[in-house]
């Protein structure tokens, strides 16, 4: 795409000039933040920039942001980064899962300059991973979309069938049949993370097969504009609030909070303790939050689902307790046997009860 | 796997606004194509009537207003490639790729502030008795005006092609555009106006893409459904109602991918999804039995000394 390259060029002429200024002021910690989409995407991009201006707010003149947005996953992404080390950063995020390789190649280069990668499995002596566990907030959505459909069809709009996304569908599954032993799932995959046009005919063609709950794993909020224009159906924000779809279609939400993340790992670089680590945090330490339950879910429900979210917050319940037997049927989790991370990270099969196949 | 879940009536109805966009774009490359000149901007200019219609619309709160500024829009990108084409003579295929890259660019900077918000909502055509007759009712009387306007849109430009004297000039501009100049018509006029309506339709296009059917803006939102308008022209083999056959046929598939999936289908999800695709080329091949072809001066430059 033309245009992101010249995005990228233009801000890296920005991120060129505020490099020199850096020179000036030697003792500022420079972040610099890689975007996969626009900052304004409301979704995904959005919550990770609410992020790096929370760690300008937090440490003010003591830090120095600079970020590339619409950078495509690939050697685009390579160059970018390369130009960020180069201009003098001190801690680079890289935010998507298709970075992952470019950011380990441009942090061999770079051993002085650390790195912290989103939602990758691939870590080095300054490479971090981090990511959040979802599938918690997932839980609460199943919770909610149990009591509150009617025709007990809950669509599902997936994006792509990676670990993370069959995750949140067999949490939600669980937790919809645990409260309403009737509920079924009807899943479409989009193959796509952002595709207003093909959300939206998703979204229609679930309602129009009888779903009355939206459940999506895909960035805008083109579901929510299906839902509203069909009238009685109810949706979740995804990675953003999505409140301006509040109180109805949107009943709640979940929300991505990487700002204490942010900001700690940056007290670790001025401080000069980080450590190359892996974070996977839930709704407990606060980087999964749960967007405000609106008034359209009755007040038990909503009392059911808030008592859940704090016993997952807490600890003393896991999304994935047993009982729980896959697809075909085989044993996975014996009675009040958890899963281990392990098994969550890789992920590639339904629970039992959902229809359907998992495309290969 | 449970089929009955499909409902047909409401499987054509979403059909029918799935297939608008493409429809009311190819239409107007139609007529552009007819008068001899090949745009290949068409998805440039339909992702910019996207933006100004949405642009326009949530300014104003009238999503009519923003339509006609959608076309106006559209036309107005358009004018830069009939300036490149018919005065600089530049190369028609060239000028085109560069008017999408362009469309594109010129886009995503005009919609910077838009993005999250929502347009007014664009009523629904709602006929209290006839909206209710079973089958025929949703499919007939349940749409928005967009979607007849595409339908009468075909019509008209099938009339006038067909029937005016107007039409006549305009294919015989088309099909011999020296011919056309010795017998005293301005060629470069009739062209650059044929591109102007061209731009319009796509402009339209991209309109009821942003107004109604995602209601929303986002960088790129057209995602390749100009490049399927151009296709559907050769597809139709420059007939207006086999535009929009195709276009049904198009939407048709898409949305009965869809459907499929969440009836679960046993079939794997990627043959779903390049069906569109696969049906549209299938198709293709067996219309190109009927021997009509293109207009004969299409992509060629005219100037008045040779």
């Amino acid at each position: 795409m033309q245009k992101r390259t010249f995005l990228a060029s233009a801000a890296m002429t920005l991120a060129l000039a505020t490099g020199a200024f850096a020179a000036s002021h030697a003792e500022k910690v420079k972040v610099g933040f890689v975007y996969v989409g626009p900052v304004g995407d409301g979704g995904w991009t959005y919550e990770h920039d609410q992020g790096r201006l929370a760690v300008e707010e937090e440490f003010g003149d003591a830090v120095e942001t600079v970020f590339v947005e619409n950078v495509p996953e690939g050697p685009d992404a390579e160059r970018v980064m390369t130009e960020m080390a180069l201009n003098g950063a001190d801690l680079i995020f890289s935010t998507s899962f298709g970075y992952m390789d470019p950011t380990i190649n441009v942090a061999q280069k770079f051993p002085d300059v650390k790195f912290e990668h989103a939602t990758g499995y691939k870590r080095a002596d300054n490479v971090s991973t981090y990511s959040a566990r979802f599938y918690e907030g997932r839980a609460v959505q199943g919770t909610i979309a149990g009591h509150m459909t009617e025709s007990n069809v809950v669509g599902y709009i997936g994006s792509y069938p990676i670990p993370e996304v069959i995750r949140g569908i067999n949490s939600a599954y669980i937790h919809a049949k645990k409260v309403n032993p009737d509920v079924e799932f009807k899943i479409v995959w989009a193959f796509t993370w952002f595709d207003p046009a093909k959300e939206a005919d998703a979204a229609r063609t679930l309602i129009e097969q009888g779903a009355d709950v939206i459940l999506q794993h895909t960035d805008s909020t083109a579901p929510q504009a299906a839902a509203e224009a069909a009238g009685n159906v109810i949706t979740f924000g995804q990675a953003s609030d999505m409140a301006e779809f509040a109180p109805k279609p949107r009943v709640s939400s979940i929300i991505d909070n990487w700002a204490p993340y942010y900001i700690a790992r940056v007290q670790a670089v001025m401080d000069g303790n980080w450590e190359s680590m892996d974070t996977w945090d839930g709704i407990g330490p606060g980087m999964v939050g749960i967007g405000e339950i609106t008034d359209a879910v009755p007040a038990e429900v909503k009392e059911e689902a808030l008592a859940l979210k704090d016993a997952l917050a807490d600890g003393s319940y896991h999304a994935f307790t047993g009982p729980l037997k896959k697809q075909d049927g085989s044993d996975w989790l014996a009675e009040g046997e958890t899963a281990d991370d392990g098994t969550l990270a890789g992920m590639n099969f339904y629970v039992e009860g959902l229809d359907g196949e998992i495309p290969q | 796997m449970d089929l009955s879940a499909i409902n047909p009536v409401l499987l054509i109805a979403s059909l029918m606004v799935a297939a608008t966009a493409v429809m009311i774009a190819a239409v107007g490359e139609l007529v552009v194509e007819r008068a001899g000149v090949l745009n290949l901007g068409v998805e440039g200019m339909m992702i910019t009537g996207a933006i100004c219609g949405f642009a326009v619309a949530v300014g104003t709160g009238s999503p009519t207003i923003g339509f006609v500024a959608a076309a106006a829009g559209g036309a107005l990108l358009s004018l830069l490639f009939a300036g490149l084409t018919q005065f600089a003579l530049a190369n028609q295929v060239a000028s085109g790729l560069a008017l999408t890259l362009f469309g594109l660019g010129l886009s995503s900077l005009l919609g910077q502030g838009y993005v999250g918000i929502k347009p007014p909502a664009t009523p629904r055509l709602d006929i209290p008795v006839l909206t209710d007759l079973p089958v025929v009712g949703r499919i007939l009387f349940g749409h928005d005006l967009m979607v007849y306007f595409g339908v009468a849109l075909v019509a008209a430009v099938w009339g006038f092609l067909t029937y005016t004297r107007a039409g006549l000039v305009l294919r015989a501009v088309g099909e011999n555009h020296d011919a056309a100049h010795a017998l005293g018509y301005k060629v470069r006029l009739i062209r650059v106006a044929a591109i102007a309506f061209g731009g319009a339709c796509a402009g339209l296009g991209g309109a009821y893409i942003s107004l109604i059917r995602v209601p929303q803006w986002t960088e790129g939102m057209t995602a390749g459904v100009g490049w399927i308008a151009l296709a559907l022209v050769v597809f139709a083999s420059w007939k207006p109602w086999r535009v929009l056959l195709g276009a049904y046929l198009f939407g048709g598939v898409t949305v009965l991918q869809l459907n499929l999936q969440a009836a679960g289908l046993a079939i794997p999800v990627e043959y779903l999804s390049m069906s569109p695709y696969l049906i549209t080329i299938l198709v293709l091949v067996i219309m190109s039995a009927d021997r009509s072809r293109a207009p004969a001066s299409l992509g060629r430059s005219f100037h008045a000394s040779q």
